[in-house]
Protein backbone atom coordinates (compact mmCIF):
# COMPACT_ATOMS: atom_id res chain seq x y z
CA UNK A 1 0.00 0.00 0.00
CA UNK A 2 1.26 3.18 0.93
CA UNK A 3 5.18 2.79 1.73
CA UNK A 4 5.95 5.35 4.80
CA UNK A 5 4.62 8.44 5.31
CA UNK A 6 5.08 10.01 2.02
CA UNK A 7 2.97 8.90 -1.68
CA UNK A 8 5.47 6.92 -3.05
CA UNK A 9 6.03 8.22 -6.99
CA UNK A 10 3.42 5.82 -8.83
CA UNK A 11 0.40 7.77 -7.08
CA UNK A 12 1.68 11.30 -8.21
CA UNK A 13 2.58 9.77 -11.62
CA UNK A 14 0.08 10.86 -14.63
CA UNK A 15 -1.71 8.00 -16.92
CA UNK A 16 -3.82 5.70 -16.39
CA UNK A 17 -7.41 6.37 -15.52
CA UNK A 18 -8.11 2.63 -14.68
CA UNK A 19 -7.98 1.49 -10.62
CA UNK A 20 -7.60 -2.05 -12.18
CA UNK A 21 -4.59 -1.26 -13.90
CA UNK A 22 -3.36 1.12 -10.89
CA UNK A 23 -3.55 -1.63 -9.03
CA UNK A 24 -1.86 -4.74 -10.94
CA UNK A 25 0.86 -2.29 -10.81
CA UNK A 26 1.44 -1.21 -7.52
CA UNK A 27 -0.39 -3.70 -5.29
CA UNK A 28 -0.93 -6.94 -7.88
CA UNK A 29 -1.31 -9.09 -4.76
CA UNK A 30 -5.27 -7.13 -4.33
CA UNK A 31 -5.99 -7.72 -7.58
CA UNK A 32 -8.48 -11.32 -7.21
CA UNK A 33 -7.10 -12.57 -10.93
CA UNK A 34 -3.53 -12.63 -9.29
CA UNK A 35 -3.89 -15.03 -6.72
CA UNK A 36 -1.91 -18.27 -7.21
CA UNK A 37 -4.07 -21.24 -7.14
CA UNK A 38 -2.37 -24.34 -6.32
CA UNK A 39 -2.55 -26.91 -9.27
CA UNK A 40 -6.31 -28.75 -9.56
CA UNK A 41 -9.92 -28.33 -9.34
CA UNK A 42 -11.07 -26.06 -6.77
CA UNK A 43 -14.69 -25.49 -7.94
CA UNK A 44 -15.93 -27.65 -5.02
CA UNK A 45 -14.23 -25.54 -2.32
CA UNK A 46 -16.24 -22.70 -2.01
CA UNK A 47 -19.93 -21.72 -2.38
CA UNK A 48 -21.25 -20.55 -6.05
CA UNK A 49 -24.09 -18.56 -7.46
CA UNK A 50 -26.82 -19.33 -9.22
CA UNK A 51 -29.31 -17.56 -11.42
CA UNK A 52 -29.46 -14.20 -12.98
CA UNK A 53 -32.23 -12.53 -14.71
CA UNK A 54 -32.51 -8.94 -16.81
CA UNK A 55 -34.87 -7.87 -19.11
CA UNK A 56 -35.60 -4.59 -20.90
CA UNK A 57 -39.17 -2.25 -20.69
CA UNK A 58 -39.88 0.72 -22.01
CA UNK A 59 -37.13 3.22 -20.02
CA UNK A 60 -35.15 1.10 -18.36
CA UNK A 61 -34.18 -2.18 -17.15
CA UNK A 62 -34.60 -5.19 -14.36
CA UNK A 63 -32.10 -7.61 -12.86
CA UNK A 64 -33.08 -9.91 -10.69
CA UNK A 65 -31.45 -12.69 -8.84
CA UNK A 66 -32.38 -15.41 -6.12
CA UNK A 67 -31.17 -16.09 -3.03
CA UNK A 68 -29.14 -19.23 -3.25
CA UNK A 69 -25.75 -20.38 -2.58
CA UNK A 70 -24.88 -23.92 -2.78
CA UNK A 71 -21.73 -25.72 -1.70
CA UNK A 72 -22.55 -29.83 -4.01
CA UNK A 73 -25.67 -30.81 -2.63
CA UNK A 74 -25.01 -28.47 0.30
CA UNK A 75 -26.92 -24.91 0.73
CA UNK A 76 -24.50 -22.92 1.48
CA UNK A 77 -26.43 -19.51 2.07
CA UNK A 78 -30.08 -18.58 1.77
CA UNK A 79 -29.86 -15.04 1.69
CA UNK A 80 -27.09 -14.48 -0.26
CA UNK A 81 -27.47 -11.44 -2.46
CA UNK A 82 -25.80 -11.75 -6.04
CA UNK A 83 -26.92 -8.69 -8.30
CA UNK A 84 -25.13 -5.60 -6.98
CA UNK A 85 -25.42 -1.30 -8.11
CA UNK A 86 -22.23 -1.28 -10.41
CA UNK A 87 -22.77 2.68 -10.19
CA UNK A 88 -25.56 4.79 -10.33
CA UNK A 89 -26.99 3.83 -13.89
CA UNK A 90 -26.01 0.25 -14.08
CA UNK A 91 -26.26 -3.08 -12.53
CA UNK A 92 -24.09 -6.07 -12.33
CA UNK A 93 -25.64 -9.89 -11.17
CA UNK A 94 -22.94 -12.54 -10.66
CA UNK A 95 -23.08 -16.48 -11.17
CA UNK A 96 -20.04 -18.48 -10.71
CA UNK A 97 -17.35 -19.10 -7.52
CA UNK A 98 -19.05 -16.72 -5.04
CA UNK A 99 -16.63 -15.36 -3.23
CA UNK A 100 -14.08 -14.48 -6.38
CA UNK A 101 -17.77 -12.97 -7.96
CA UNK A 102 -18.04 -10.63 -5.39
CA UNK A 103 -14.42 -9.60 -5.16
CA UNK A 104 -14.97 -8.83 -8.83
CA UNK A 105 -18.38 -6.49 -8.24
CA UNK A 106 -15.85 -4.91 -6.15
CA UNK A 107 -13.52 -3.51 -8.45
CA UNK A 108 -15.58 -3.30 -10.92
CA UNK A 109 -17.15 -0.75 -8.55
CA UNK A 110 -14.35 1.10 -7.60
CA UNK A 111 -13.01 0.79 -11.32
CA UNK A 112 -15.95 2.76 -12.12
CA UNK A 113 -15.86 5.48 -9.58
CA UNK A 114 -12.06 5.72 -10.22
CA UNK A 115 -12.75 7.03 -13.58
CA UNK A 116 -15.58 8.95 -12.73
CA UNK A 117 -13.66 10.60 -9.97
CA UNK A 118 -10.60 11.39 -12.09
CA UNK A 119 -12.19 11.78 -15.20
CA UNK A 120 -15.41 14.14 -14.13
CA UNK A 121 -17.31 12.04 -16.49
CA UNK A 122 -18.81 8.49 -16.33
CA UNK A 123 -17.94 5.70 -18.73
CA UNK A 124 -20.40 5.29 -21.98
CA UNK A 125 -22.40 2.19 -21.45
CA UNK A 126 -20.11 -0.09 -23.61
CA UNK A 127 -17.17 1.26 -21.80
CA UNK A 128 -18.20 -0.10 -19.39
CA UNK A 129 -19.03 -2.95 -20.51
CA UNK A 130 -15.65 -3.32 -21.61
CA UNK A 131 -14.75 -2.72 -18.60
CA UNK A 132 -16.06 -5.41 -17.42
CA UNK A 133 -14.96 -8.03 -19.77
CA UNK A 134 -11.02 -6.74 -19.36
CA UNK A 135 -11.60 -8.15 -15.50
CA UNK A 136 -13.44 -10.91 -16.33
CA UNK A 137 -10.84 -11.78 -18.87
CA UNK A 138 -8.18 -11.20 -16.46
CA UNK A 139 -9.78 -14.50 -14.40
CA UNK A 140 -9.34 -17.07 -16.90
CA UNK A 141 -6.91 -18.87 -15.07
CA UNK A 142 -8.94 -19.20 -12.30
CA UNK A 143 -11.82 -20.22 -14.14
CA UNK A 144 -9.85 -22.85 -15.75
CA UNK A 145 -9.30 -24.01 -12.16
CA UNK A 146 -12.84 -24.29 -11.55
CA UNK A 147 -13.08 -21.21 -10.11
CA UNK A 148 -15.15 -19.17 -12.81
CA UNK A 149 -17.21 -16.07 -12.49
CA UNK A 150 -19.90 -15.23 -15.35
CA UNK A 151 -21.73 -11.92 -14.64
CA UNK A 152 -24.80 -10.54 -16.30
CA UNK A 153 -24.56 -6.69 -16.86
CA UNK A 154 -27.53 -4.41 -17.16
CA UNK A 155 -27.83 -0.90 -17.04
CA UNK A 156 -29.71 2.16 -18.59
CA UNK A 157 -27.62 3.95 -21.61
CA UNK A 158 -28.47 7.14 -21.19
CA UNK A 159 -27.10 8.22 -24.79
CA UNK A 160 -29.35 5.81 -26.37
CA UNK A 161 -32.26 6.30 -24.08
CA UNK A 162 -32.98 2.46 -23.51
CA UNK A 163 -32.20 -0.22 -21.46
CA UNK A 164 -28.95 -2.02 -22.42
CA UNK A 165 -28.03 -6.12 -21.18
CA UNK A 166 -24.45 -7.32 -21.67
CA UNK A 167 -24.34 -10.97 -21.07
CA UNK A 168 -20.18 -12.58 -20.66
CA UNK A 169 -18.25 -15.47 -21.08
CA UNK A 170 -15.42 -17.19 -18.96
CA UNK A 171 -12.64 -16.17 -21.88
CA UNK A 172 -14.31 -12.41 -21.37
CA UNK A 173 -16.26 -12.63 -24.37
CA UNK A 174 -18.95 -9.44 -24.39
CA UNK A 175 -22.32 -10.02 -25.88
CA UNK A 176 -25.07 -7.49 -26.07
CA UNK A 177 -28.11 -9.24 -25.78
CA UNK A 178 -31.55 -8.31 -26.83
CA UNK A 179 -35.14 -7.75 -24.71
CA UNK A 180 -34.12 -10.21 -21.82
CA UNK A 181 -31.32 -12.61 -20.69
CA UNK A 182 -30.29 -15.09 -18.06
CA UNK A 183 -26.97 -16.47 -16.57
CA UNK A 184 -26.57 -19.40 -14.26
CA UNK A 185 -27.59 -22.77 -13.57
CA UNK A 186 -31.15 -22.17 -13.93
CA UNK A 187 -30.51 -20.08 -16.67
CA UNK A 188 -31.91 -22.62 -19.26
CA UNK A 189 -35.30 -22.29 -17.44
CA UNK A 190 -35.54 -18.82 -16.57
CA UNK A 191 -34.78 -18.01 -19.96
CA UNK A 192 -37.38 -20.10 -21.57
CA UNK A 193 -39.72 -18.74 -18.84
CA UNK A 194 -39.12 -15.43 -20.13
CA UNK A 195 -39.06 -16.13 -23.94
CA UNK A 196 -43.08 -17.23 -22.94
CA UNK A 197 -43.63 -14.13 -21.01
CA UNK A 198 -41.91 -11.05 -22.51
CA UNK A 199 -43.29 -8.67 -24.35
CA UNK A 200 -42.13 -4.92 -25.99
CA UNK A 201 -44.70 -3.41 -24.13
CA UNK A 202 -44.28 -4.47 -20.21
CA UNK A 203 -44.21 -2.05 -18.20
CA UNK A 204 -42.04 -1.65 -15.01
CA UNK A 205 -44.15 -3.50 -13.05
CA UNK A 206 -44.67 -6.06 -14.96
CA UNK A 207 -41.53 -6.57 -16.37
CA UNK A 208 -40.52 -7.36 -12.34
CA UNK A 209 -43.12 -9.54 -12.08
CA UNK A 210 -41.96 -11.72 -15.12
CA UNK A 211 -38.51 -11.78 -14.22
CA UNK A 212 -39.46 -13.06 -10.84
CA UNK A 213 -41.60 -15.74 -12.44
CA UNK A 214 -38.89 -16.32 -14.48
CA UNK A 215 -37.02 -16.93 -11.60
CA UNK A 216 -39.36 -19.14 -9.86
CA UNK A 217 -39.59 -21.29 -12.75
CA UNK A 218 -36.02 -21.52 -12.55
CA UNK A 219 -36.12 -22.49 -8.68
CA UNK A 220 -38.97 -24.98 -10.09
CA UNK A 221 -36.53 -27.23 -12.19
CA UNK A 222 -33.25 -26.40 -10.93
CA UNK A 223 -31.95 -27.63 -7.61
CA UNK A 224 -29.23 -24.41 -7.22
CA UNK A 225 -31.21 -22.45 -8.10
CA UNK A 226 -33.74 -20.69 -4.47
CA UNK A 227 -37.34 -20.55 -4.90
CA UNK A 228 -39.50 -17.75 -2.50
CA UNK A 229 -38.67 -18.53 1.01
CA UNK A 230 -42.40 -18.26 1.99
CA UNK A 231 -41.87 -18.88 5.97
CA UNK A 232 -38.25 -17.09 6.36
CA UNK A 233 -39.71 -14.41 3.82
CA UNK A 234 -36.57 -14.48 1.38
CA UNK A 235 -37.55 -13.36 -2.03
CA UNK A 236 -35.37 -12.14 -5.11
CA UNK A 237 -33.35 -9.04 -5.22
CA UNK A 238 -34.58 -7.10 -7.99
CA UNK A 239 -32.82 -3.93 -9.23
CA UNK A 240 -34.75 -1.45 -11.21
CA UNK A 241 -32.54 1.26 -13.46
CA UNK A 242 -34.64 4.03 -15.28
CA UNK A 243 -33.28 6.89 -17.08
CA UNK A 244 -33.41 8.70 -13.16
CA UNK A 245 -30.76 6.12 -12.30
CA UNK A 246 -30.80 2.83 -10.64
CA UNK A 247 -32.34 1.27 -7.08
CA UNK A 248 -32.91 -1.62 -5.47
CA UNK A 249 -36.69 -2.48 -4.56
CA UNK A 250 -37.96 -2.21 -1.31
CA UNK A 251 -38.27 -6.07 0.05
CA UNK A 252 -42.13 -5.38 0.78
CA UNK A 253 -42.22 -4.48 -3.20
CA UNK A 254 -40.77 -7.52 -4.07
CA UNK A 255 -43.00 -9.07 -1.46
CA UNK A 256 -46.28 -8.48 -2.50
CA UNK A 257 -45.43 -9.01 -6.04
CA UNK A 258 -43.81 -13.21 -5.28
CA UNK A 259 -46.75 -13.45 -3.25
CA UNK A 260 -48.77 -12.47 -6.30
CA UNK A 261 -46.68 -15.18 -8.31
CA UNK A 262 -47.21 -17.50 -5.62
CA UNK A 263 -50.87 -17.18 -5.57
CA UNK A 264 -51.11 -17.89 -9.43
CA UNK A 265 -48.91 -21.19 -8.72
CA UNK A 266 -51.06 -22.25 -6.43
CA UNK A 267 -54.18 -22.81 -9.30
CA UNK A 268 -52.05 -23.20 -12.14
CA UNK A 269 -48.33 -24.69 -10.55
CA UNK A 270 -46.04 -24.11 -14.18
CA UNK A 271 -47.33 -20.45 -14.25
CA UNK A 272 -49.19 -18.53 -16.60
CA UNK A 273 -50.10 -20.01 -19.89
CA UNK A 274 -48.87 -18.76 -23.24
CA UNK A 275 -51.48 -18.66 -26.04
CA UNK A 276 -51.22 -21.47 -28.73
CA UNK A 277 -50.63 -19.29 -31.62
CA UNK B 1 30.91 33.19 -14.45
CA UNK B 2 29.64 32.07 -11.36
CA UNK B 3 31.47 30.63 -8.10
CA UNK B 4 29.47 28.51 -5.78
CA UNK B 5 28.77 30.72 -2.64
CA UNK B 6 26.98 29.70 0.97
CA UNK B 7 23.37 29.84 1.15
CA UNK B 8 22.50 29.69 4.92
CA UNK B 9 19.62 27.46 5.59
CA UNK B 10 16.80 29.47 7.38
CA UNK B 11 18.00 31.99 3.65
CA UNK B 12 17.26 28.99 1.50
CA UNK B 13 13.82 27.82 3.34
CA UNK B 14 12.47 31.71 2.94
CA UNK B 15 13.92 31.49 -0.68
CA UNK B 16 11.22 28.48 -1.45
CA UNK B 17 8.84 29.46 0.98
CA UNK B 18 8.65 33.58 -0.97
CA UNK B 19 8.71 31.53 -4.24
CA UNK B 20 6.03 29.01 -3.31
CA UNK B 21 3.71 32.00 -1.98
CA UNK B 22 4.27 34.26 -4.84
CA UNK B 23 2.63 31.73 -6.66
CA UNK B 24 -0.54 31.21 -4.52
CA UNK B 25 -0.86 34.55 -4.69
CA UNK B 26 -1.04 35.22 -7.82
CA UNK B 27 -4.87 32.86 -7.80
CA UNK B 28 -8.47 33.74 -7.01
CA UNK B 29 -9.14 32.22 -3.48
CA UNK B 30 -11.37 29.53 -2.72
CA UNK B 31 -13.76 29.82 0.36
CA UNK B 32 -14.91 26.68 2.54
CA UNK B 33 -17.26 27.53 4.86
CA UNK B 34 -19.30 25.08 7.52
CA UNK B 35 -23.09 24.87 7.27
CA UNK B 36 -25.95 23.22 9.04
CA UNK B 37 -25.81 19.84 6.90
CA UNK B 38 -22.18 20.09 5.93
CA UNK B 39 -19.33 21.97 4.30
CA UNK B 40 -19.51 24.31 1.07
CA UNK B 41 -16.90 25.30 -1.08
CA UNK B 42 -16.95 28.38 -3.35
CA UNK B 43 -14.29 29.18 -5.88
CA UNK B 44 -14.43 32.06 -8.83
CA UNK B 45 -13.48 30.31 -11.48
CA UNK B 46 -14.35 31.05 -14.96
CA UNK B 47 -13.74 27.72 -16.35
CA UNK B 48 -16.76 24.73 -16.01
CA UNK B 49 -14.03 22.03 -17.10
CA UNK B 50 -10.79 22.48 -14.58
CA UNK B 51 -12.03 22.52 -11.27
CA UNK B 52 -10.70 23.56 -8.18
CA UNK B 53 -12.87 21.53 -5.92
CA UNK B 54 -13.62 18.21 -6.35
CA UNK B 55 -14.29 14.74 -4.84
CA UNK B 56 -11.96 12.10 -3.12
CA UNK B 57 -13.69 9.76 -1.57
CA UNK B 58 -17.81 8.95 0.31
CA UNK B 59 -17.34 11.64 2.79
CA UNK B 60 -14.10 13.75 1.87
CA UNK B 61 -13.74 16.91 -0.92
CA UNK B 62 -10.27 18.39 -1.85
CA UNK B 63 -9.95 22.23 -3.06
CA UNK B 64 -7.03 23.73 -4.21
CA UNK B 65 -5.38 27.28 -5.43
CA UNK B 66 -2.04 27.83 -7.06
CA UNK B 67 -0.52 25.75 -9.85
CA UNK B 68 -3.18 23.52 -11.86
CA UNK B 69 -1.09 20.79 -12.40
CA UNK B 70 0.51 20.33 -9.45
CA UNK B 71 -2.66 20.41 -7.68
CA UNK B 72 -4.38 18.07 -10.40
CA UNK B 73 -1.43 15.59 -9.48
CA UNK B 74 -2.12 15.84 -5.83
CA UNK B 75 -5.92 15.50 -6.31
CA UNK B 76 -5.57 12.63 -8.48
CA UNK B 77 -3.12 10.95 -5.77
CA UNK B 78 -5.24 11.49 -3.13
CA UNK B 79 -8.37 9.43 -5.27
CA UNK B 80 -5.95 6.81 -5.66
CA UNK B 81 -4.99 6.64 -2.19
CA UNK B 82 -8.42 6.85 -1.33
CA UNK B 83 -9.57 3.52 -3.51
CA UNK B 84 -7.03 1.82 -2.96
CA UNK B 85 -7.54 2.34 0.99
CA UNK B 86 -11.52 1.40 0.43
CA UNK B 87 -10.89 -1.42 -2.03
CA UNK B 88 -8.15 -3.27 0.29
CA UNK B 89 -10.06 -2.67 3.94
CA UNK B 90 -13.58 -0.90 3.47
CA UNK B 91 -15.21 2.39 2.77
CA UNK B 92 -15.51 3.58 5.96
CA UNK B 93 -11.78 3.20 6.55
CA UNK B 94 -11.16 6.24 4.45
CA UNK B 95 -10.90 9.24 6.42
CA UNK B 96 -9.57 12.64 5.87
CA UNK B 97 -7.13 12.57 8.61
CA UNK B 98 -4.98 9.90 6.91
CA UNK B 99 -5.10 11.58 3.72
CA UNK B 100 -4.25 15.15 5.31
CA UNK B 101 -1.40 13.70 6.61
CA UNK B 102 -0.40 11.95 3.50
CA UNK B 103 -0.42 15.54 1.26
CA UNK B 104 1.80 16.79 4.31
CA UNK B 105 4.25 14.32 4.20
CA UNK B 106 4.17 14.30 0.72
CA UNK B 107 4.42 18.58 0.25
CA UNK B 108 6.61 18.47 3.59
CA UNK B 109 9.27 16.10 1.99
CA UNK B 110 9.41 17.99 -1.18
CA UNK B 111 9.44 21.72 -0.02
CA UNK B 112 12.91 20.71 2.15
CA UNK B 113 14.65 18.15 0.07
CA UNK B 114 16.35 21.31 -1.93
CA UNK B 115 16.48 18.86 -5.17
CA UNK B 116 13.06 19.70 -6.27
CA UNK B 117 11.04 22.85 -7.05
CA UNK B 118 8.50 23.39 -4.05
CA UNK B 119 4.78 22.59 -4.75
CA UNK B 120 2.93 26.16 -5.16
CA UNK B 121 -0.21 25.05 -4.21
CA UNK B 122 -2.54 24.96 -1.22
CA UNK B 123 -4.93 22.72 -0.21
CA UNK B 124 -8.54 21.92 2.07
CA UNK B 125 -9.35 18.74 2.66
CA UNK B 126 -12.79 18.46 4.34
CA UNK B 127 -14.55 15.45 5.61
CA UNK B 128 -18.40 14.72 7.15
CA UNK B 129 -19.30 13.46 10.06
CA UNK B 130 -22.88 12.17 11.32
CA UNK B 131 -22.81 15.49 12.95
CA UNK B 132 -22.07 18.88 12.36
CA UNK B 133 -19.52 18.47 15.28
CA UNK B 134 -17.61 15.72 13.23
CA UNK B 135 -17.09 17.69 10.67
CA UNK B 136 -13.26 18.45 9.61
CA UNK B 137 -11.67 20.90 7.06
CA UNK B 138 -8.12 21.06 6.77
CA UNK B 139 -5.89 23.62 5.66
CA UNK B 140 -1.91 22.07 4.37
CA UNK B 141 -0.14 24.70 2.50
CA UNK B 142 3.60 24.38 0.05
CA UNK B 143 5.07 23.09 2.55
CA UNK B 144 3.33 20.73 4.44
CA UNK B 145 1.80 22.36 7.68
CA UNK B 146 -1.59 21.09 8.75
CA UNK B 147 -3.97 23.49 9.82
CA UNK B 148 -7.32 22.03 11.46
CA UNK B 149 -9.93 25.29 10.60
CA UNK B 150 -13.27 25.71 12.10
CA UNK B 151 -16.21 27.53 10.79
CA UNK B 152 -14.67 29.13 7.23
CA UNK B 153 -11.06 29.26 5.94
CA UNK B 154 -9.48 31.07 2.79
CA UNK B 155 -6.44 30.28 0.55
CA UNK B 156 -4.98 31.61 -2.19
CA UNK B 157 -4.76 35.67 -3.67
CA UNK B 158 -7.14 37.90 -1.63
CA UNK B 159 -7.43 35.48 1.29
CA UNK B 160 -6.62 37.78 4.18
CA UNK B 161 -9.46 40.19 2.90
CA UNK B 162 -11.43 37.50 2.32
CA UNK B 163 -11.04 36.23 5.28
CA UNK B 164 -11.36 39.32 7.80
CA UNK B 165 -15.02 40.00 5.74
CA UNK B 166 -16.06 36.38 6.61
CA UNK B 167 -14.86 36.90 10.27
CA UNK B 168 -17.26 39.23 10.90
CA UNK B 169 -19.83 37.85 9.60
CA UNK B 170 -19.82 34.53 9.55
CA UNK B 171 -22.65 32.16 12.39
CA UNK B 172 -21.99 28.75 12.92
CA UNK B 173 -24.77 26.02 11.68
CA UNK B 174 -26.06 28.63 8.82
CA UNK B 175 -28.66 27.07 6.12
CA UNK B 176 -26.88 26.06 2.72
CA UNK B 177 -28.57 29.40 1.32
CA UNK B 178 -26.92 31.77 3.97
CA UNK B 179 -23.80 30.17 3.86
CA UNK B 180 -23.41 30.74 -0.05
CA UNK B 181 -24.66 34.23 0.17
CA UNK B 182 -22.01 35.04 2.17
CA UNK B 183 -19.15 33.16 1.02
CA UNK B 184 -20.07 34.73 -2.46
CA UNK B 185 -20.18 38.35 -1.15
CA UNK B 186 -16.69 37.88 1.01
CA UNK B 187 -14.99 36.71 -2.64
CA UNK B 188 -16.33 39.30 -4.17
CA UNK B 189 -15.61 42.06 -1.40
CA UNK B 190 -12.81 44.00 -1.26
CA UNK B 191 -11.28 47.20 0.49
CA UNK B 192 -12.31 49.75 -1.78
CA UNK B 193 -15.87 48.47 -3.25
CA UNK B 194 -18.19 45.16 -3.10
CA UNK B 195 -18.24 43.08 -6.74
CA UNK B 196 -21.43 40.87 -7.54
CA UNK B 197 -19.45 37.71 -9.03
CA UNK B 198 -21.95 36.18 -12.35
CA UNK B 199 -23.54 32.96 -11.36
CA UNK B 200 -21.31 31.39 -14.27
CA UNK B 201 -18.13 31.99 -13.43
CA UNK B 202 -18.91 30.62 -9.86
CA UNK B 203 -17.67 26.61 -8.70
CA UNK B 204 -20.28 25.72 -6.36
CA UNK B 205 -19.71 21.99 -4.46
CA UNK B 206 -20.75 20.82 -0.85
CA UNK B 207 -20.50 17.77 0.90
CA UNK B 208 -24.15 17.31 2.14
CA UNK B 209 -24.97 14.63 4.57
CA UNK B 210 -28.30 14.30 3.71
CA UNK B 211 -27.68 12.98 0.26
CA UNK B 212 -29.35 9.80 0.69
CA UNK B 213 -25.96 8.58 -1.32
CA UNK B 214 -22.84 7.40 -0.05
CA UNK B 215 -21.34 9.61 -1.94
CA UNK B 216 -21.77 12.75 -0.04
CA UNK B 217 -20.18 15.47 -2.57
CA UNK B 218 -22.24 17.29 -5.04
CA UNK B 219 -21.66 20.02 -7.06
CA UNK B 220 -24.47 22.89 -7.51
CA UNK B 221 -24.76 24.36 -10.76
CA UNK B 222 -27.51 26.34 -13.12
CA UNK B 223 -30.68 26.68 -12.34
CA UNK B 224 -30.17 25.41 -8.43
CA UNK B 225 -27.26 27.88 -7.79
CA UNK B 226 -28.65 30.84 -9.44
CA UNK B 227 -32.17 30.13 -7.41
CA UNK B 228 -30.21 29.81 -4.30
CA UNK B 229 -28.44 33.76 -4.77
CA UNK B 230 -31.48 35.15 -5.37
CA UNK B 231 -31.43 38.61 -6.41
CA UNK B 232 -28.17 40.10 -6.15
CA UNK B 233 -28.67 42.85 -8.66
CA UNK B 234 -26.34 43.52 -11.71
CA UNK B 235 -23.70 41.45 -12.28
CA UNK B 236 -19.94 42.45 -12.76
CA UNK B 237 -17.39 39.84 -14.02
CA UNK B 238 -13.79 40.17 -12.69
CA UNK B 239 -12.31 43.44 -13.94
CA UNK B 240 -9.01 41.54 -15.44
CA UNK B 241 -11.15 38.69 -17.16
CA UNK B 242 -9.12 38.70 -20.86
CA UNK B 243 -6.41 37.46 -18.69
CA UNK B 244 -8.69 34.57 -18.18
CA UNK B 245 -8.28 32.60 -21.65
CA UNK B 246 -4.82 31.67 -20.90
CA UNK B 247 -4.65 28.20 -21.56
CA UNK B 248 -4.20 26.03 -18.87
CA UNK B 249 -0.89 24.41 -20.03
CA UNK B 250 0.58 28.14 -20.70
CA UNK B 251 4.33 27.50 -19.15
CA UNK B 252 4.27 30.63 -17.44
CA UNK B 253 0.25 30.22 -16.12
CA UNK B 254 0.74 29.87 -12.50
CA UNK B 255 -3.27 29.75 -12.37
CA UNK B 256 -4.82 29.57 -15.30
CA UNK B 257 -8.08 29.43 -14.23
CA UNK B 258 -7.76 32.94 -12.14
CA UNK B 259 -6.33 35.20 -13.80
CA UNK B 260 -3.22 37.07 -12.00
CA UNK B 261 -4.11 39.49 -9.13
CA UNK B 262 -1.55 41.52 -9.82
CA UNK B 263 -1.72 44.12 -12.70
CA UNK B 264 0.56 44.33 -15.65
CA UNK B 265 2.45 41.42 -17.39
CA UNK B 266 4.17 39.46 -14.92
CA UNK B 267 7.74 38.91 -16.94
CA UNK B 268 9.87 36.25 -15.03
CA UNK B 269 12.79 37.55 -13.05
CA UNK B 270 15.62 36.08 -11.71
CA UNK B 271 12.80 36.04 -8.93
CA UNK B 272 10.82 33.22 -10.95
CA UNK B 273 13.70 30.77 -10.96
CA UNK B 274 13.11 27.83 -7.95
CA UNK B 275 14.94 27.87 -4.96
CA UNK B 276 17.23 25.16 -5.69
CA UNK B 277 19.89 23.74 -2.86
CA UNK B 278 23.48 24.68 -4.17
CA UNK B 279 25.32 21.80 -5.28
CA UNK B 280 27.00 20.12 -2.63
CA UNK B 281 31.04 21.14 -2.83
Amino acid sequence: MTDGPRLSPAYLRPGTTSFSDFLSAEAPDLLPSRRAVPQGHAGDLAPHGTTIVAATFAGGVVMAGDRRATMGNIIAQRDIEKVFPADEFSAVGIAGSAGLAVELVRLFQTELEHYEKIEGTTLSMDGKANRLAALIRANLGMAMQGLAVVPLFAGFDLAADQGRIFSYDVTGGRYEETAFHSVGSGSLFARGSLKKLYRDDLTEEECVTATVQALYDAADDDSATGGPDLTRRIFPVVHVITARGGHRLADDEVAAIADRVIAGRMTRPDGPAAALT
Amino acid sequence: MSMPFYVSPEQLMKDRADFARKGIGRGRSVVAVQYADGVLFVSENPSQALHKVSEIYDRIAFAAVGRYNEFENLRIAGVRLADMRGYAYDRRDVTGRGLANAYAQTLGTIFSSGGEKPYEVELFVAEIGDVADDDQVYRLTYDGQVADEHGFAVMGGAADEVATYLRGAFVPGMSLEDALRLAVTALGHTEGSDRVIPAAHLEVAVLDRTRTQPRKFARIVGERLVALLGDRGPEEPAADDSMIADPAGAPDATDALGAPDTPGPDTPGPDDQPPIAPPLA
